[in-house]
């Protein structure tokens, strides 16, 4: 369980990018932080690998303040996946992959061989082991980087618009995959994205933030639709467009579902 | 033409190549001032400069410095030098280390600047410890630029050294100064045409390094840009990459 207490985070430049959060994250569900650029998610996000520190307030893991823990340790065992995949372009696939296990100290030899696997797991072809990053396409590359997140069978892994620059084809197919992984894994995923579609497809809890690093609401999908907190989050989620009203119509004895603009959504199971 | 023609008789001269201040000897001496002067100066400037690109920090002092240091007259350093230690290799070395320093300085802090702030950055979310992603990550990439600033130095190094024999028994530069002295002009120009070739050489040999030290994967890069990606946004200079992402 990661626990966000009382979290404040101003810049050295005055700017405060998140403001007194209180969130908690339940473990082996994927939460997901949705909001529009600036709303300070990915600041969020990195307080939990320290990459960014707060200005006071705690975020803790499993009851354990990450103020006490040594950040390359605590990093070394969290995922870290990233929009532009993060790989390091000198190095091939594989030694991507493998980079946080050879920094812990792990053989080579073994090292590579679970890399092998992770590029099973994530489905990539092995033959691309040996190929450098430029050499692949954006969507290989994120999946290379999903691969490298869960190098160290972390408990917690935290994704950052992982899925934000490619075309939305593969997009799709890498949300489809992202959800069967999770039901394989069951890890603490912590989802970053501006799309509040994917909040909702990947989301078991989803929280809306606003500017100024301010939380909106913090819900299950079903549960924002329902009763969203205010008119922001209505907003947000377009619920007050009817975006997501959708209708039962009967078409030859079977009850069919339609979206406000009436394009088959369903059938109704009864 | 004449004057050619007399550098060339001088060249082929075996009398020349043979025996004490032989041709021989003056590279050798040559090449081991230039190698003194490369190595003292890298280790002044090569780790200051890695810490400017790799911290963003310090920049304008370190251009500043660099942009002084250039724009002192070898000769005069040398001279003042010479009067203030007296005669030897001492003076030519500091002065050779003075005119080395700017390019060292400014292709070290280039070549860390140059690496892509969100590689790195990943490199530390990923848990480096900053001498990894230095070691690992900067220097490998930045290494084709850095490679360039010591190849620059070693130009100018090689080139100027012919000054040390202006204050010291040594090095191609005795050619130019003894032809000078005895209007010898074919030994002069005799002596200018080899300090070029060496040049030349060593030169030739840092081209080849620098293209054999480009990382494979970034050479695929390259490749794959030139056809198809955006380029890369240019790295923030002088704003530290600890905290918040990098939009
Ligand atoms: N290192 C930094 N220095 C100063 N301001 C920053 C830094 N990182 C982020 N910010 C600011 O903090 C706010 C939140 O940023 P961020 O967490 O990146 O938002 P998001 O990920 O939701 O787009 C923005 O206004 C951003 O400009
Ligand atoms: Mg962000």
């Amino acid at each position: 369980m990661i626990e966000f207490r009382g979290v404040t985070k101003q810049f050295p430049d005055g700017t405060v990018a998140v403001h007194d959060v209180d969130i908690v994250i339940p473990p082996r569900k994927t939460t997901v932080l949705v909001g529009s650029s600036g709303s300070g998610k990915t600041t969020l996000l990195r307080m939990i690998n320290r990459m960014v520190d707060p200005t006071s307030g705690q975020v803790l893991i499993d009851g354990t303040d990450v103020a006490t823990v040594d950040p390359v340790k605590l990093r070394r065992g969290i995922g870290y996946v990233m929009q532009n995949s993060g790989l390091l372009p000198h190095r091939k696939v594989i030694d991507n992959v493998a980079t946080v296990p050879l920094l812990r100290g792990e053989s080579r030899r073994a090292a590579h061989a679970h890399a092998l696997e992770l590029l099973d797991t994530v489905g990539l072809d092995r033959s691309l082991a040996d190929k450098y990053p430029a050499q692949l396409s954006g969507g290989q590359q994120q999946r290379v980087g999903v691969a490298r997140g869960l190098a160290v069978d972390p408990n917690i892994l935290l994704m950052d618009e992982p899925f934000g620059a490619v075309d939305p084809i593969v997009r799709a197919e890498l949300q489809q995959e992202l959800l069967r992984l999770q039901e394989e894994l069951g890890k603490t995923v912590v989802f970053v994205t501006h799309d509040i579609d994917e909040a909702f497809l990947l989301g078991d809890q989803v929280v809306i933030m606003q500017q100024g690093g301010l939380i909106s609401q913090a819900a299950s999908p079903a549960e924002i639709l329902a009763h969203p907190a205010d008119a922001f989050v209505a907003d947000f989620v377009g619920a007050d467009r009817g975006k997501r009203a959708l209708h039962v119509t009967e078409v030859d004895g079977r009850r069919v579902v339609v979206d406000a603009d009436g394009r088959a959504a369903g059938v109704l199971a009864s | 033409m004449n004057l050619f023609l007399d550098a060339f008789a001088w060249l082929a001269d075996p009398a020349n190549w043979t025996g004490p201040g032989s041709i021989p000897q003056r590279i050798a001496e040559h090449l081991w001032v230039s190698g003194v002067v490369l190595v003292i100066a890298s280790a002044i400037a090569l780790p200051i400069g890695a810490l400017v690109g790799h911290s963003g920090r310090g920049r304008e002092p370190a251009v500043m410095i660099s942009g002084g240091l250039r724009a002192l007259p070898t000769l005069g350093v040398l001279t003042l030098f010479g009067i203030w230690i007296g005669i030897g290799l001492a003076a030519p070395v500091i002065s050779l280390v003075i005119l080395a320093i700017p390019p060292l300085l400014a292709g070290a802090y280039a070549g860390f600047e140059s690496v892509d702030r969100r590689t790195i950055d990943a490199a530390r979310a990923m848990g480096m410890r900053e001498l990894q992603v230095v070691g690992k990550v900067e220097l490998p990439l930045g290494m084709p630029i850095v490679v360039g600033g010591i190849r620059s130095a070693t130009l100018q190094i090689i080139a100027t050294a012919t000054l040390a024999a202006y204050i010291a028994d040594e090095g191609l530069g005795r050619f130019i100064f003894t032809g000078l002295k005895t209007r010898d002009y074919g030994e002069m120009l005799g002596g200018s045409i080899l300090v070029i070739l060496l040049a030349l050489v060593i030169d030739g040999c840092f081209a080849l390094t620098q293209r054999v030290v480009v990382p494979a994967g970034v050479r695929a890069t390259r490749t794959a840009e030139l056809r198809s990606r955006p380029t890369r946004p240019r790295t923030v200079v002088g704003r530290p990459n600890t905290e918040g992402n990098q939009e």
